[in-house]
């Protein structure tokens, strides 16, 4: 797995006084990778990425990004590595791209260059029409785009995104995702988000990694994050028929026959089916052979959703377990 | 002109990032509002001031008891008839003002608007940008007084006539430099107020209330605890009154206007020759005569040392706490 890594964090550790920030840190993501770094608000996960970039100073351990120690050689890393923090900030008496021509020039892009390049980065994120404005009059979607565009203009290897969806409508999540995940599969792009949504994460990130209280819970892509954590019944499948079921036990029965089946509920007209493999295929033909009426197949996959929450429940029952050992 | 230009705001060739800050906060604050308004009320005070000196400076170069009636330019600067007080001292008052319209929101409003992490995730160093705004501040303040005293040596070159002096010219332009110092001091002052404190508002507040402490309240309370710690001065000998006065001249000294006010007196005035009481016997013999330019600059050095010394202290505390600060909002 892990036979190029382009970010290297050994053991990080940050205190703010007494408190942990972030906890011996371990974690490694490849070159091109798309890794989400997910977490409850306060989880360290700003501290982490502040780290990376040489802007925090860690208590112990060290942050290696492109080859380059983010303590030792901040600027080094900085020459090479895309920011976007939570909440983009811009002068908001300069039109966009004046911002971003600031941006280019401090990143050391030739004058003859600058402006054809601006031009070029803002039509790539979307706002060729508005490039013109003062930033003050930008929505905080666009000013994502803006932020964006800052990143692009660098042409960095690494891109590390701090809450990049944070304050944007629905719609315009899925198009800045989109065009995330394009940029960083046509340049070869790793991407480092943080984000505490979990449908957006599920969307583009290629591993994800689970952040809680300064600490790595787990990390790896969707299904062995699921498989960890729900073991035998990673999937399920939800069959609605018509008509309420007349012999429930017989179909039950049937249903525990195939192979994989772990667990079977059925409610009236619903059937839910806990599997171990996907075999979706083989319960709709037993239900078909039973003479059902079929109208809704459903298979539920584990969304980050379940798996985050499974941990949050863990982790408060784990807390008022300690609170009442106190 | 264009090489001017880059020598002052791009240095090299190809611009470092320092240089780009410092294009940037320039060209901000020539643009800003604060700066415009900063601008016109200097430029109408300049106005007034060279108005009243201009109409008694008949009267002053042909005053022939004054030892420095030959100096046209110098006197341009200082002439007053109690109507207006003389430049000088109106730049005493309004170049901390001046100082920090330009520095009090210069880390803290960057922080709060969210550009500062933006700019620091660049590959630029940190105190770059601490730098790049004081000296961007700086050039400005230099470029505003250095043309307002040109403009009035040309002026008084039109209407006078009178060739300058080679000492005239390198003493105001020494004054120029003394008031640069003055206004950076009150720039890296509120630049450090700026990091120190998270709104814009209590850094200026702050800011301006030093400043109104020492032009206004200082004073009166060397005075009020001189006169309760230290005898009364009428039952002193003459030599210990010399001595209580230096104690309170010192004290004074403590606030940069003292410092610059006596440091200008002395540049735009030739034969001002201490700055200190002096006794009679210190005073018989002398020729009331200018002294050379070297001579009063040699008077005013500890003056210029000192306000070097507090902007030095200030911009080193800016930087010491801006170093050690976490960036995140």
């Amino acid at each position: 797995m892990t036979t190029n890594p382009i970010i290297e964090l050994d053991r990080l550790t940050k205190n703010y006084g007494t408190k942990k920030a972030v906890d011996h840190l371990s974690l490694k993501v490849n070159k091109g990778e798309i890794f989400g770094l997910l977490g409850p608000n306060g989880a360290g996960k700003t501290t982490t990425i502040l780290m990376m970039l040489g802007l925090a100073e860690p208590t112990s351990g060290q942050a290696m990004v492109c080859g380059i120690n983010a303590t030792r050689n901040p600027v080094g890393v900085r020459r090479k590595v895309g920011y976007l923090p939570d909440s983009a900030g811009f002068y908001d008496n300069l039109t966009a791209l004046d911002n971003l021509m600031y941006i280019g020039r401090l990143n050391g892009i030739p004058e003859k260059d600058i402006r054809s390049r601006a031009h070029n980065t803002m039509e790539m994120v979307g706002l060729g029409a508005e490039m013109h404005k003062k930033t003050a009059a930008y929505s905080r979607g666009m000013k994502q785009r803006l932020g964006l565009a800052d990143l692009l203009i660098r042409e960095p290897e690494v891109m590390i995104l701090d809450e990049p969806t944070l304050g944007i409508d629905p719609a315009g999540i899925r198009e800045f995702l989109t065009l995330i995940r394009q940029l960083s599969r046509q340049q070869e792009l790793t991407v480092l988000l943080s984000s505490h949504h979990l449908h957006q994460m599920q969307q583009i990130c290629d591993r994800v990694g689970i952040f809680v209280e300064g600490k790595l819970l787990t990390e790896g892509n969707l299904e062995t994050l699921a498989g960890k954590l729900f073991g035998e019944d990673s999937y399920v499948v939800q069959v609605s028929v018509r008509t309420p079921l007349t012999a429930p036990g017989e179909i039950e029965r049937q249903l525990l026959a195939l192979p994989g089946v772990t667990k079977v509920s059925i409610m009236e007209g619903n059937v839910d089916v806990s599997c171990s493999t996907d075999i979706t295929p083989d319960i709709v033909r037993l239900f078909v052979q039973n003479g059902l009426n079929v109208t809704g197949v459903h298979k539920k996959e584990y969304g980050l959703d379940e798996i985050y929450h499974r941990f949050f429940e863990k982790n408060t029952k784990k807390h008022i377990l300690n609170e009442q050992a106190v | 002109m264009n090489r001017l230009f880059n020598l002052f705001f791009t240095g090299a060739a190809v611009p470092g990032p320092f240089w780009v800050m410092v294009r940037k906060e320039g060209g901000d604050h020539i643009r800003s509002w604060r700066f415009i308004v900063m601008l016109l009320l200097i430029l109408f005070t300049f106005l007034g001031a060279m108005h009243v000196s201009l109409s008694n400076i008949r009267r002053v170069v042909t005053d022939f008891n004054d030892p420095d009636h030959v100096f046209v330019y110098l006197k341009l600067l200082t002439t007053s008839d109690n109507s207006l007080p003389t430049f000088y001292i109106f730049i005493s008052f309004l170049g901390p003002l001046l100082g920090i319209a330009l520095g009090f929101d210069a880390i803290n409003s960057e922080k709060n608007n969210g550009t500062l992490v933006r700019l620091l995730a660049q590959p630029v160093y940190r105190d770059n940008l601490l730098l790049a705004k004081f000296y961007a501040a700086l050039t400005i303040v230099g470029v505003l007084f250095l043309s307002l005293v040109l403009l009035m040596i040309g002026a008084g070159l039109l209407i006078t006539g009178v060739p300058m002096e080679a000492a005239e010219l390198f003493r105001i332009l020494t004054f120029v430099v003394l008031s640069m110092i003055y206004v950076g001091f009150w720039l890296s002052l509120s630049i450090a107020l700026s990091v120190l404190f998270k709104h814009a508002a209590t850094s200026a507040l702050t800011a301006i209330g030093i400043w109104l402490f020492f032009t206004v309240f200082y004073q009166l309370i060397v005075n009020m605890v001189v006169r309760t710690v230290l005898p009364d001065p009428a039952s002193l000998q003459p030599e210990q009154v010399v001595i209580y006065n230096n104690i309170i001249l010192s004290w004074f000294r403590l606030a940069p206007s003292q410092l610059y006010t006596d440091a200008a007196t002395t540049l735009l005035m030739p034969s001002v020759r201490s700055l200190g009481p002096l006794t009679m016997e210190q005073m018989a013999g002398a020729i009331p005569a200018p002294l050379s330019f070297r001579e009063s600059l040699m008077v005013v050095w500890p003056q210029v040392t000192g306000l070097v010394a507090a902007t030095v202290v200030c911009f080193a505390g800016a930087y010491y706490f801006f170093m050690r600060r976490e960036i995140r909002t």
